[in-house]
């Protein structure tokens, strides 16, 4: 009987164990694969022509000749749609009254879909934006477009108990009967060859400037800025946590003071982000003034001071299990402590440290709130590294953010936004493959 | 300093170490208590006791190893070469070189056999690449490991048995040219056999090196020593010839110690 119940526990524990581990493995599936199929979209997808286009004038990439004879027949094929809106306008001239006012109406609209699906109409004054300079460059995104050419929004509001319902118009009812009705048919029948969609590989996105808000290029600016702020945060944690580590492990005594000051880092480990990026802001922009507004510098500092108790906890554990004997063997050798530390007790110890700087530095990397006073801007250049030391810069984390909740058209940057994602995702799974790869290696070394 | 090698074994009453009236205290807990004794130079000294009588302290004291603990001075003189360890003037560091410590469990460090052997001759800025390798070759034919290692020299000492690695912890000590070599129950980790390669090394150090030697087994003490020194409570009780001691102890304590009655 009591036995039975030993085995029967042992079984429910065994079974709810394995299932939590299903259960987390599953979550991470649902989380990373839509990270990773949306977030590959924005580098392998299907270009329009005008991807094409941007490619040539912008990076002067692809070969001119055929993406200009691409450009040319697209040109072609759109020209009779052109063709009739213009054969449109001019009988409008001639029209009067209500008609004359409703179809004038009409036809502002029709052109303002067109220009967002196809770019300018020949012969138009070139705008301002970039975003209205191109049509679009992504075929799904061109297919949303063309079916607002197609159709109008129209939104009912007479059931006063409800809110609006969409009514999709077909403008070609508006245009009926006219020179443009011929338009929509064409549209619907020729858009491809008007775009011409073909697959692409853009892998450029990771290494292109973004241009207007991100409707365009790349996210190399993001990139890079992350890398900054990740590197200068270990430049400045590592050495000061490490060397804190090890006084705290191998030169201070058990006094008050330390045992205070050790619970003094473990607080600080708990403090919320967003307290070090208001920290940050007041100290070292506002009172130290290291620079005068947000810095790459400034955000460093701010993401160090706050992976520092890691780094300190993570390298003081890794040190202490470094085995006594190894410290009175150097010593009974006549090795100094500083020497013992160095040459004997780091080596051994630089494991567990490699793994907590590890752990900071995917921490560092992802974090949004420290930097968001400190270092981050939505839209900037890639930075030189001097100009890290007064010039704020895009990051990942803070322009996932950034274009989730703060972009104008958050729709047309969706795929940027995945990709964003995807990077730093892949950037911080990467740091861990390598501690991984690391501590291995080095374990393998210690551990004969 | 002087040569190990020219240490006259013929006379025991040579002196490079004495305890004059010595103490350790553990903050308020004396756990050396008044010790006054001349260790024979050239010769291997047994301390004996029951556990917790202080020997290890005391065998710790002598290089000073005791100062890693919080807490813990020494009272009392202990003179080595004339001089007094403790006097605040005693470079602890090449003290220590001059004394070297094996300890009870071996310590090799996670580093190959070469760099383990050769990491005090580095250490002390020792000699050049080329003779380098001659002092480790030496330091391991006087552990007796050379034949046993030599052709994985390369190799992490951690993978050599617990017997090899002792034996690889004491060419380590060998490398600096100790004058004392201090022993910390070196084979209470190890089997039988490899527990007698030890008895072995130490025999064949004996003239060398003075050897102190801590050990809880006292049939190793009567194989190995020249002279014994018996603790019981901190206090030294007996100390004199191994032959003698352990035939005709002059100490009730001793005897019952000796003859198993307790401890």
């Amino acid at each position: 009987m009591r036995l039975q119940t030993r085995k029967l526990v042992d079984r429910a524990f065994s079974g709810s164990g394995v299932f939590a581990i299903a259960l987390m493995a599953a979550a991470l599936l649902i989380l990373l694969t839509p990270i990773f199929i949306r977030g590959c979209g924005a580098i392998f997808f299907t270009a329009t022509v005008e991807h094409r286009r941007i490619m040539l004038e912008k990076f002067e990439r692809g070969n001119r000749e055929t993406v200009e004879a691409e450009i040319a027949a697209a040109q072609a094929a759109r020209e009779p749609v052109y063709r009739m809106i213009a054969e449109f306008e001019r009988r409008l001239a001639d029209e009067s009254g209500a008609g004359r006012v409703k179809h004038r109406k009409a036809l502002k609209e029709l052109k303002k879909a067109l220009q967002v699906l196809l770019g300018p109409a020949p012969g138009d004054i070139r705008p301002m934006m970039m975003r209205d300079q191109y049509g679009q460059a992504r075929w799904e995104r061109a297919k949303v477009k063309l079916e607002r050419v197609l159709y109008r929004e129209e939104w009912d509001y007479s059931d006063p108990t409800k809110s609006g319902i969409l009514i999709l118009k077909p403008r070609a009812e508006d245009f009926a009967g006219t020179a443009a009705e011929g338009v929509f048919p064409y549209l619907k029948q020729n858009a491809d060859k008007m775009l011409m969609p073909r697959r692409t590989v853009y892998w450029q996105f990771l290494t292109d400037e973004s241009f207007d808000s991100h409707m365009f290029g790349g996210i190399w600016p993001e990139i890079l800025g992350t890398l900054y702020l990740t590197l200068g945060a270990m430049l400045l944690a590592i050495p000061m946590g490490v060397i804190a580590a090890i006084y705290l492990t191998e030169y201070a005594r058990e006094t008050p003071f330390v045992t205070f000051l050790q619970t003094c880092i473990s607080t600080l480990a708990g403090v919320p982000s967003i307290v070090f990026g208001m920290f940050g802001l007041a100290f070292f922009i506002n009172t130290l003034k290291i620079s005068d507004s947000k810095s790459v510098l400034a955000g460093s500092m701010t993401l160090a001071l706050m992976i520092l108790p890691t780094v300190i906890r993570a390298s003081e554990e890794a040190i202490r299990s470094v085995p006594k004997t190894y410290k009175e063997a150097a010593l009974s050798l006549g090795a100094g402590r500083w020497h013992a530390v160095r040459s004997i007790i780091l080596p051994a110890a630089l494991p567990g440290i490699l793994t907590g700087i590890v752990i900071s530095m995917g921490r560092a990397a992802g974090e949004t709130a420290p930097i968001i006073f400190t270092a981050a801007v939505s839209v900037g250049k890639p930075l030189a590294i001097w100009q890290t030391l007064t010039q704020p810069t895009p990051a990942l984390s803070w322009n996932i953010y950034n274009l989730a909740t703060e972009h104008e058209a958050v729709d047309e940057v969706r795929h940027v936004q995945y990709g964003l994602v995807l990077v730093l995702v892949s950037m911080v799974l990467l740091l861990n493959l390598v501690a991984i790869i690391a501590r291995a290696r080095i374990s393998k070394r210690l551990r004969v | 300093m002087q040569t190990p090698g020219i240490i006259q074994e013929s006379d025991p009453t040579t002196s490079n170490l004495e305890a004059r009236d010595f103490s350790v205290f553990y903050r308020s807990n004396q756990a050396v208590k008044n010790v006054t004794l001349k260790l024979p130079a050239g010769r291997v000294t047994a301390i004996i006791g029951p556990s917790g009588c202080g020997k290890s302290t005391f065998l710790r004291a002598i290089n000073r190893m005791n100062d890693l603990v919080p807490g813990c001075r020494a009272g009392g003189e202990l003179l080595f070469a004339g001089q007094n360890l403790y006097s605040p003037d005693v470079d602890v560091v090449s003290l220590r070189r001059r004394i070297g410590m094996v300890f009870q469990k071996p310590n090799p460090f996670p580093k190959s056999v070469f760099d383990n052997v050769a990491y005090g001759p580095r250490l002390h800025g020792g000699p050049g690449h080329g003779k380098l390798e001659q002092t480790v070759e030496r330091s391991l034919v006087d552990a007796a490991l050379w034949s046993e290692v030599k052709d994985r020299l390369d190799e992490n000492a951690l993978g050599l048995s617990g017997g090899q690695q002792q034996r690889l912890c004491i060419a380590r000590a060998l490398a600096v040219n100790p004058e004392i070599l201090l022993m910390d129950e070196p084979t209470s980790a190890l089997d039988p056999k490899a527990t007698l390669r030890i008895e072995d090394l130490i025999d064949a150090l004996r003239g060398k090196y003075t050897i102190i030697i801590v050990t809880h087994n006292m049939q190793q003490a009567a194989r190995v020593s020249d002279f014994t020194a018996f603790m019981y409570e901190g206090v030294l009780i007996e100390f004199g010839m191994t032959k003698e001691l352990f035939t005709k102890p002059k100490e009730k304590q001793t005897e019952d110690y000796i003859t198993g009655r307790f401890g």
